[in-house]
């Protein structure tokens, strides 16, 4: 675990670089995560997703699965995988400031 | 009088009907059994069926013939369940009403959800064996296979019983050597996990044999669509993977009445207190088995261990006892892994499957992340245990809560 400052904010990240605290996460912060993960300008797509996310993670407790996001947040999976190339559930948890979604068995 | 309702008589709900029926007092409850199927799956025997190991018969038994006599069983689809009115709706117009229900609808394949996947070559070139369907019409299929390129693929997580299709493709390794024609024979095993199996330390333990068996593993694949036209799987990032049989593990699935009664998620899996495994929302509803939405493995030896712990909880609640969270994730799973030879498995949510012996501590007779002669039979033997022993709801020499001794940290 380290703390970092990101967009001018001191928050504590994991081992991964995934923020600790989700309440510590402001949408000043995406771009610079967003450059963490190699994509480097987050447009009104990505930021449908990283909003319907926060939104998502407030309501429910927990990181939406791809799934979810397409089913509740209308999102299909395509342009998901358009968005976020190589894993976009986590990627996008990323830049939303979400912890790492829980892997299954 | 109440009225305990178990929905769904499958492996779950069978021993929890064989475990309450002989200690819920008779004047004051009654326990209802629904399910709408008359036949009982063993459903890790599917694993064997498409080597001609087991057959068809093998693997079935009446459902009748594992209820306890004095509850009442109804065979009938349903159409709804409405836990805020506390009644079940039968496709026929009955209305069952109870006062604590049970849910063990479990969970099944639903090749529909891939785009391409049921065309006119499901079932001629690709297949599912997690059906008794799929599994016979792909044994047909390998009887006269002449050698190519076989894919095996994990389209999304979670599946039942995670460890089958590593199973599947150890035994392919070994039938195709036996029949003499392994060196026409290419195995690749497809998965969106980023490794052979989601846990590190096993991960890398059974990578380490998909690499010794000559078998090849892309993994962080996630399965988009099947072009049956041109036999070729592809990537949600349109990765191409070509193949002349593809056995594919679809998605999986809650039951759909799960998901037509609004009690599920995404996947029509119920949300579920993972320790007390009451339902999160309703409190006189219970879940047991595949139709959880837990992190636990979907498979029979957690059904069992759960239903322990349900067990104790169900007599709690009726008495009017705080619940207890004993719940841990603890699954057990013993892995074919060809030539007579087999690996096992034990852990729960929080400790990975780790080195050591299995049951008794330094003993055995079964070794937990090795691969030995004994751990096979413990495969094989399961069978008689499973239909003898587990459904009917008998005592096993093994704890529901996971134990450390015995087990190496690495």
């Amino acid at each position: 675990m380290a703390t970092a400052t990101l967009a001018g904010i001191t928050v504590e990240r994991d081992d991964e670089g995934y923020l600790k605290n989700p309440n510590d996460w402001t949408e000043e912060m995406a771009p610079e995560l967003a450059k963490e993960m190699g994509i480097d300008t987050l447009t009104d797509e990505h930021w449908k997703v990283i909003r319907f996310m926060r939104q998502d993670f407030q309501e429910k407790g927990q990181v939406p699965t791809i799934r979810r996001m397409k089913v509740a947040g209308g999102i299909p999976v395509k342009d998901l995988y358009n968005l976020f190339p190589k894993g976009p559930a986590k990627k996008a948890a990323y830049i939303a400031g979400l912890g790492k979604p829980h892997g299954c068995i | 009088m109440k009225h305990l309702l178990i929905v769904g008589g499958g492996t779950a709900g069978t021993m929890m009907a064989n475990k309450l029926a002989p200690v819920l007092d008779s004047d004051q409850w009654r326990i209802t059994l629904i399910d709408e199927h008359e036949t009982h799956y063993y459903q890790p025997g599917f694993l064997f069926i498409p080597w001609g190991i087991y057959n068809k018969q093998d693997v079935i038994k009446p459902k009748r013939d594992f209820y306890p006599s004095n509850i009442d069983v109804i065979i009938a689809p349903i159409e709804i369940i409405e836990p805020d009115a506390n009644r079940v709706k039968l496709a026929d117009g009955r209305v069952i009403v109870y006062d604590l229900m049970i849910i063990a609808t479990g969970s099944r394949i639903n090749p529909g959800e891939t785009e391409g996947m049921l065309g006119d070559k499901w079932h001629k070139n690709i297949f599912d064996f997690y059906t008794i369907e799929g599994a016979t019409a792909l044994r047909n299929f390998i009887k006269y296979w002449e050698g190519g390129k076989m894919v095996v693929n994990v389209v999304e997580m979670p599946i039942k019983c995670p460890v089958a299709p590593l199973e599947f493709v150890f035994l392919a390794d070994w039938y195709f050597t036996e029949q003499g024609i392994r060196d026409k024979v290419d195995i690749e095993y497809v998965t969106p996990l980023p490794g052979a199996f989601t846990k590190p330390i096993a991960a890398k333990f059974l990578g380490e044999f998909l690499t010794k068996k000559n078998i090849k593993l892309t993994s962080d694949f996630s399965a988009g669509r099947v072009d049956q036209e041109n036999n070729t799987l592809y990537s949600w990032e349109e990765e191409a993977i070509n193949y002349d049989l593809l056995v594919t593990i679809p998605t999986n699935m809650g039951s759909e009445v799960i998901g037509r009664s609004g009690m599920g998620d995404e996947l029509n899996f119920i949300p579920t207190d993972p320790h007390t495994l009451q339902s999160k929302k309703w409190d006189n509803v219970f879940v047991l088995g595949d139709a959880t939405d837990l992190p636990s493995s979907k498979a029979g030896s957690v059904a069992h261990f759960e239903a322990d712990v349900l067990f104790e909880n169900i007599q709690r609640y009726i008495d009017g006892r705080p619940l207890k969270a004993a719940f841990d994730g603890h699954a057990n799973c013993y892995i074919e892994s060809g030539f007579g030879k087999g690996i096992l498995i034990d852990f729960n949510y929080d400790v990975e499957p780790l080195p050591g012996k299995f049951p008794l501590p330094g003993i055995g007779p079964f070794s937990l992340l090795q691969e030995t002669r004994m751990n096979h039979w413990g495969k094989m033997t399961f069978r008689w245990v499973y239909w003898n022993l587990l459904l009917k709801g008998a005592e096993l020499p093994i704890e529901a809560q996971m134990t450390m001794a015995g087990k190496k940290r690495v």
